[in-house]
Parts: C-alpha cells; structure tokens; sequence
C-alpha cells in the first residue's frame, strides 16, 4: 500500500475486510432468510378445519327414524392424502326441523348402527346404547351422540363439519 | 467494553494466534487461480447447509421420495431456492474442484514437501463425484431410476469383482428401495463426513506448507 492510501485513512487491507463483510453478510442474509421461511413454511399455513358439506336431499325422509348420510373428505398433510369417513343420522322432527347426529360413539370412536327393532342405536365394540335422538340409554358412554349444526339451503340438508 | 471482552476471549481462547495463523498467511505474488480452493470449499459448506435444509422435508422412500421432492419445488416457500442452489452447486462444485486440480497440476503444486495435499485432494475429488452419483438418484425419477441402474451396472463390468460391486452398490440384485436408503445413506452422512474431514487434512496441510509460487519459465 502507498503512503497516500495511509492519508486518505482506507487502507488495502481495511477495504478488503469492508468488501469482504459487506459480501459475507449479503451471502448469509440471502441464504438464511429463504431458508428460515423454508423451515417454517407448514407453521405458518392456515389449513381450513372446518366446511359446510351438503348431504343432499332430506324431503321425504321416513319421519321419526334415522337415515344414515355417509361421505368421504380428502385431507392432504404436506404431500400425503388422507381419507376420512363420514357417517350421518337425519331424523326428521314432527315441527319440519331434523334431528342430525354423528354415528361415531362417545366413548372410543366406533360406528353406531340404528337397530330398528329395538328402536335404538347400539355400539358393537362396548355394548353401548343410545336413543333415537342420541341420548345415552345404557353402556359406558360419557355423553349423548354429538349433533351437527345444519341449514337447509335449496331442499338440501347441509352441515357444518368441523374438523379436529 | 467490548475490546476488553475480546481481551478476555482471546486471552482463554488464543483466537487472535488462530487468526494469524490461518488467513494472516504470507502468499506469493499469485493470481485468481489461486482462489478455485477458496471456492471449492464455499461450494462444499454451501452444499452442506442446503442439504440439510432438504433433509426437513425429503423422505427416502419409493413411495415418497418423488413426491416429497414436488412438494419441495411446489410447495414450501423457497423450496426452489434452496433445492435449486443444491441442485446447481453439485455441478458447479464438479466443475470448480476440476479446475482447483488442473491449476495444482499445471502449476506443479503437487511436488515436495505437498505430496499429501495433493493425495488428500484426489480423495476429496472421488468423494465430490461420489456426492454427485449418489444424490442423482434421491429424486427417484425416471432420470434418476435409468442414471443409476446405468451407473451401477458400469460398475458390475469391472474384472472379477464387478458382480459383487453391483450388489453392494445396490443392496441386491435389483434397484430397489434399499438402494434408494443406502444411497441416502452414503450421500447425506458417508460421503459428507469422509469429505470434511479430508477437507480438515487438506487445509491444515495448506496452512502448514504455505501455498507454493508460481513456477518461473526456467524452473
């Protein structure tokens, strides 16, 4: 370096080190900023947990005994589908409003089915026992079977299906 | 404050004796061709860190490998950046550790006393190809798949010993999903460690032997 470079009060040596951090830390913000919103992608998605599905058509059901709905809704988690099963009893009220209830037992999740002779929803798994408009009638199920939030839009029945 | 901070630091640590030592280094007159080792080594850490930002998401799996891969370039934000740079960086490493070789070569850096920098570097050289070869297939495409069923039957021509390669390569007798685990395997954890710390060799040799001139005409 030249005495002149000394005058000025930049040396090589100190311009190089400037250049070399300026470049430094240009290089790691462009990489580490990318890559920490890269981390964090899946955290910060909002993923719609609940929808309104439409069963379909409810005029004319058999009045004062439950029709089962079934469908299937699709879930993707990252690149992976999933499938969940659904399984709906309507059960039209002699005021025109419907009973809608989920067929899943309270106690650990497995199908209810509606045993018309008996004029009540058993669980295969624990023996419970439920009524026509789900409430526990024996068995160790802690709480009546869950109901869905439903409208009718068009004659159609549609529900409220909140994902957990 | 602060400098009594450093003070104290370096007074426990000897950071200021590692500064000297590694980049205080007295160099001969040299050119920019001097830089490719500099750049190879950037290349190697830059590798290393997006590999193991893919790794968040990459599974090894036939079934999921593609698609985790898609997942990466369509879904995670910068997905792209960071595959694109791991995907560009291998063959520029290739490229730059070729070029490092050829200028050591040409400039006659391999001779006494550098004879091991120069082994070192030929390790690390079959390493960054077994890097390139192994990561080729991760993507489990049709590209992929072909590449390394080509690759891996090359080496089942070699004499005697060819047949048992192949195998060894692929976990059996066909690609399947053990070869696609050992290569995952060997490319994210073998290789790599194998190269860093050659590279740890190759360097500490650098700084202990100082970097050689360039040779003069009548030398």
């Amino acid at each position: 370096m030249t005495e002149s470079e000394h005058e000025q009060g930049l040396s090589r040596r100190a311009f190089v080190s400037g250049v070399l951090a300026v470049l430094g830390g240009t290089i790691t913000l462009a990489l580490g900023l990318p890559a920490l919103a890269y981390w964090l992608a899946p955290a910060l998605r909002k993923t719609p947990s609940d929808a309104w599905v439409p069963l379909g058509p409810v005029e004319g059901l058999p009045p004062g005994e439950p029709t089962l709905f079934t469908f299937t809704r699709l879930r993707q988690v990252g690149w992976e589908r999933s499938a969940t099963a659904y399984g709906i009893f309507v059960i039209p009220l002699p005021d025109g409003t419907y009973d809608v209830l989920s067929n899943v037992c309270t106690h650990l999740s497995c199908r209810v089915t509606w045993k018309a002779e008996a004029a009540q929803y058993v669980c295969p798994c624990h023996d419970g026992h439920f009524a026509l408009d789900g409430a526990v009638l024996s068995g160790p199920p802690p709480r009546p079977l869950d109901r869905y939030e439903h409208k009718i839009e068009d004659g159609l029945l549609v529900v409220h299906v909140v994902e957990a | 404050m602060t400098a009594r901070l450093i003070g104290w630091l370096d007074e426990r640590l000897g950071l200021t004796a590692i500064y000297a030592t590694v980049l205080d280094r007295k160099v001969p007159k040299v050119n920019w061709a001097f830089t490719l080792g500099s750049a190879t080594l950037f290349l190697s850490v830059t590798q290393a860190l997006t590999g193991i930002f893919l790794t968040v998401y990459y599974v090894p799996h036939p079934d999921q490998a593609y698609e985790s891969v898609n997942y990466i370039m369509t879904d995670v934000a910068f997905g792209w950046l960071i595959r694109g740079i791991h995907h560009w960086g291998a063959t520029l490493m290739v490229v730059i550790v070729f070029l490092h070789m050829l200028r050591t070569f040409f400039y006659g850096a391999y001779k006494y006393p550098r004879e091991i920098t120069w082994l070192t570097g030929v390790l690390l050289l079959l390493i960054t190809l077994g890097l390139g070869f192994t990561g080729y297939l991760l993507p489990w495409n049709q590209r992929a798949y072909w590449a390394t069923t080509v690759g891996t039957s090359i080496a089942g021509t070699a004499p005697l010993l060819g047949p048992f390669i192949e195998r060894a390569l692929r976990g059996g007798s066909d690609l399947t999903t053990l070869t696609l685990t050992r290569f995952f395997s060997a490319h994210i954890w073998m290789l790599p460690a194998a190269l860093f710390g050659l590279i740890g060799v190759h360097l500490y040799l650098v700084i202990r032997l100082g970097i050689s001139h360039i040779p003069a005409p009548d030398e």
